[in-house]
């Protein structure tokens, strides 16, 4: 208790000293730091203490000469993000091999107030997983042992630093498959995964990690180990606490070990991939798939004419499913059931009625796996193709299915010929991935799309980052989706679980409120 | 001109292939099963000489239990015009899938016929070859390649070999096996597959064709090829010439 009154003093001091610094200009380029996303300017924060070499002997003896990196291209890695948009400046990577590591490290950097950030895949994508400054960057790749698997009732427990494309084929051989599916799944990490609330291609079939996800085990600011890796589907002792580590991004604990329910692999998979005419068509060939395939529906993708032509012209061994034209919308659909001639009747009953009917121009359904394959490469190259057009202004926002387009068109004329606005997303969950892509990155052309999406998204009481998370890109943007009561409590919570503040700060919450009282 | 396409049913080629415990074989439960790829390709070159004009009719055949009617499917859903299965339910080996298609030749008189140049569950590479035997017809296998010439009634087929490509000049009729990089087949559009529901599928059995079906390969066993160890890491040069001196012994 002390420790925390403590503290709090130094936090309400330092936000004078904080404010003091920011009126002195000649301090700002040397403090600050500008992100092309980010529209306001973020300061380290004094208070966190800057490594030393005694920092550094005591991590050697902890973690052994492998478990500390220092060498500079290792840690140039480590301190960009996967789209190279967001640069720390940490000088200290550490690799703990387990839970008790990782225990030890944060006991100490809290005690010597040294600000850090959890790190698994790095294949996020607001700027959540690398440092902003010097924080010393803990990355658990190391701890990736799957612990147990129960062929029974599917529950898999396994650390935090599982590959999740890993674990996919883990559980193949087993005959089940992992409820979530998500285009990273090469690099990104299961613990990664949980404390973003990955969302990802099969949400429609398989729901949030908040179902899926039975236990887990969580290292708090102070060193404490959290057991709550539990497997049971059924547990109603208490508050169930991991849910606030789950998409808490880092800020509350790191996760250091997953349990997680995992649904069968069902035999008999069903993906085609169809044009439709405009928005309209898309809606209600939802609302029909939804009808019609219900039970066994897995996925529910769209993307845009731009999106195709994107994908077209920058990814290697795509081609076009539907030859010769670039129609103006594209949805996906993927069937997941088990029995194959039943299922495969039954979509092409539904997909041949779309056609006689209207909703579906053209479409195609996949003969085998390889086509199958070909199809979701186009929806899951996408990220990857924005990323070679050059420049990217990336948003992920949940809106209201009748609106979502609208939204794109608006922004069409906002930005103008400066940019190509280009749109795809989980249609089936009401996730819209808009990205504007520009030969190269410019504040006018940011100035035309900030604050304009977040406040057409709070407007219509959509959320600005449905499965992103806000990291540091969305930092201060929360109030365009929660209410400012709700966002004092999570303050609260922070600053109860992470009195100093040292797990991933300047992110997730706006720190105006982490250093009031 | 008529082309007739055979094309096989078999594991699908993406899938995790498992043998079975009793090592008789390979499972086959529940595994998605498409058609072979080579066969695939066979029949989009087919279809590509169709609507070049310079054939009238693809017809697609396929040789095995009821199921393999879902692949006869999609070869119809991709542009066959029309289908024939015969009816068997055991296995056929290229023999005897050679003696029942030479039968089919003489009912249908096609002046082509395309294969896939092996099916991927066998690797056995020989009906193709058999058939053209049977026939006394040209053949050109692991065709890359294929140019027909309708006033000289030829094919020129660049064929993939060993030391590079062959090509080679037949007279048809003959009997042409695909590979890879011959084509990239075309995708089952929705309006194809909704023609392909009134497509006709002609149903056979060998009797009704006089083939008789005897075998002389039988399989005796089937195991999974031995696993891969796992790498080792060294800390040395001493300690790699060790291992490769002592464990590997290839120095």
């Amino acid at each position: 208790m002390e420790k925390w009154r403590a503290a709090d003093r130094l936090l309400k001091f330092s936000s004078r000293f904080a404010s003091a610094v920011n009126w002195n200009n000649s301090c700002k380029s040397k403090q600050g730091k500008y992100f092309y996303s980010v529209a306001t300017t973020v300061h380290r924060n004094p208070l966190f203490s800057i490594i030393s070499p005694d920092d550094i002997s005591y991590f050697k003896t902890l973690l052994g000469e492998r478990g500390v990196v220092q060498d500079a291209l290792a840690l140039d890695a480590a301190n960009t993000d996967w789209m190279g948009k967001y640069r720390g400046s940490s000088k200290l990577l550490l690799q703990p091999k387990n839970t008790e590591e990782v225990s030890q490290i944060l006991k100490y950097c809290n005690s010597r107030c040294l600000a850090v950030v959890p790190q698994g895949g790095n294949t996020g994508l607001v700027g959540g997983s690398v440092p902003v400054f010097d924080e010393v960057i803990i990355n658990v790749g190391l701890m990736r042992n799957i612990l147990s698997f129960d062929k029974v009732s599917g529950v898999l427990v396994c650390e935090a630093g599982c590959i999740l494309e890993n674990l996919i084929s883990f559980l193949d051989d087993e005959g089940f498959i992992m409820p979530l599916d998500l285009g990273a799944k090469g690099s990104c990490q299961i613990g990664g995964n949980v404390s973003t609330n990955a969302g990802g291609l099969r949400l429609l079939r398989y729901g949030s990690l908040h179902g899926s996800v039975l236990g887990l085990e969580a290292v708090l600011a102070n060193g404490t180990v959290l057991d709550m890796l539990g497997t049971l589907r059924k547990d109603n002792t208490g508050y169930d606490l991991k849910h606030l580590f789950i998409g808490s991004e880092g800020s509350l604990g790191i996760v250091t070990k997953v349990s997680i329910l995992t649904p069968p692999k069902l035999s008999s998979v069903n993906i085609a991939f169809l044009a439709c005419e405009d928005y309209t068509s898309c809606q209600k060939l939802l609302l029909e798939a939804k009808k019609k395939l219900g039970g066994i529906l897995s996925a529910f993708e769209f993307l845009d004419s731009d999106a195709m032509s994107l994908v077209l012209k920058h990814l290697d061994g795509v081609r076009n499913p539907l030859p010769p034209s670039i129609h103006n919308f594209y949805i996906l659909i993927e069937t997941t059931g088990s029995n194959e001639t039943f299922d495969k009747e039954n979509l092409e009953a539904f997909l041949l009625h779309s056609v006689e009917s209207g909703l579906v121009a053209n479409g195609v359904l996949a003969q085998d796996i390889n086509q199958a394959s070909s199809f979701w490469h186009i929806r899951e190259g996408l990220p990857e193709a924005l990323m070679k057009a050059g420049a990217v202004y990336k948003y992920d926002l949940s809106l209201p299915l009748e609106k979502m387009y609208d939204l794109v068109e608006e922004m069409r004329v906002q930005i103008g010929p400066a940019a190509k606005v280009v749109a795809y997303g989980h249609l089936g969950d009401g996730n819209l991935h808009l990205n504007i892509s520009a030969p190269a990155y410019d504040d006018n052309i940011l100035a035309k799309i900030e604050p304009f999406v977040y406040e057409w998204t709070s407007k219509n009481r959509g959320s600005i980052s449905a499965e992103h998370g806000l990291g540091l890109m969305k930092a201060a943007k929360i109030h365009y989706s929660k209410s400012p009561e709700t966002v004092q409590v999570m303050a609260s919570i922070k600053k109860l679980l992470d009195p100093n503040g040292i797990l991933n700060p300047y992110k997730v919450l706006p720190s105006s409120l982490l250093s009031q009282n | 001109m008529k082309i007739m396409v055979a094309i096989k049913r078999v594991i699908d080629y993406a899938v995790k292939i498992r043998v079975k415990p009793d090592k008789s074989g390979v499972e086959t439960n529940n595994v998605k099963m498409s058609m072979n790829p080579f066969c695939e390709i066979a029949l989009e070159e087919a279809l590509r000489i169709k609507e070049s004009g310079l054939a009238s009719e693809v017809i697609a055949v396929s040789m095995g239990p009821t199921q393999v009617v879902d692949t006869i499917r999609t070869g119809l859903a991709m542009g066959a015009d029309r289908a024939i299965h015969v009816d068997y339910p055991g296995t056929l080996y290229p023999l005897s899938v050679a003696k029942i298609l030479k039968a089919l030749v003489e009912i249908e008189k096609p002046g082509l016929i395309f294969l896939g140049k092996q099916a991927i569950d066998d690797d056995c590479n020989q009906t193709g070859q058999m058939i053209a035997g049977l026939l006394k017809w040209p053949q050109g296998t692991f065709a890359s390649k294929v140019v027909l010439d309708k006033e000289k009634q030829t094919a020129v087929v660049d064929r993939e070999v060993d030391g590079g490509l062959e090509t080679l000049c037949l007279d048809l009729p003959a009997v042409i096996t695909a590979d890879l990089r011959l084509n990239q087949p075309r995708y089952a559009t929705l309006p194809n597959i909704m023609k392909a529901k009134s497509k006709v599928i002609k149903k056979l059995t060998p009797e009704d064709l006089k083939v008789e079906i005897k075998s002389d390969i039988e399989v005796v066993k089937v195991t999974e090829p031995p696993k891969r160890k796992a790498g080792v890491l060294v800390s040395s040069v001493d300690e790699l010439i060790d291992k490769l001196k002592n464990e590997a012994r290839v120095v």
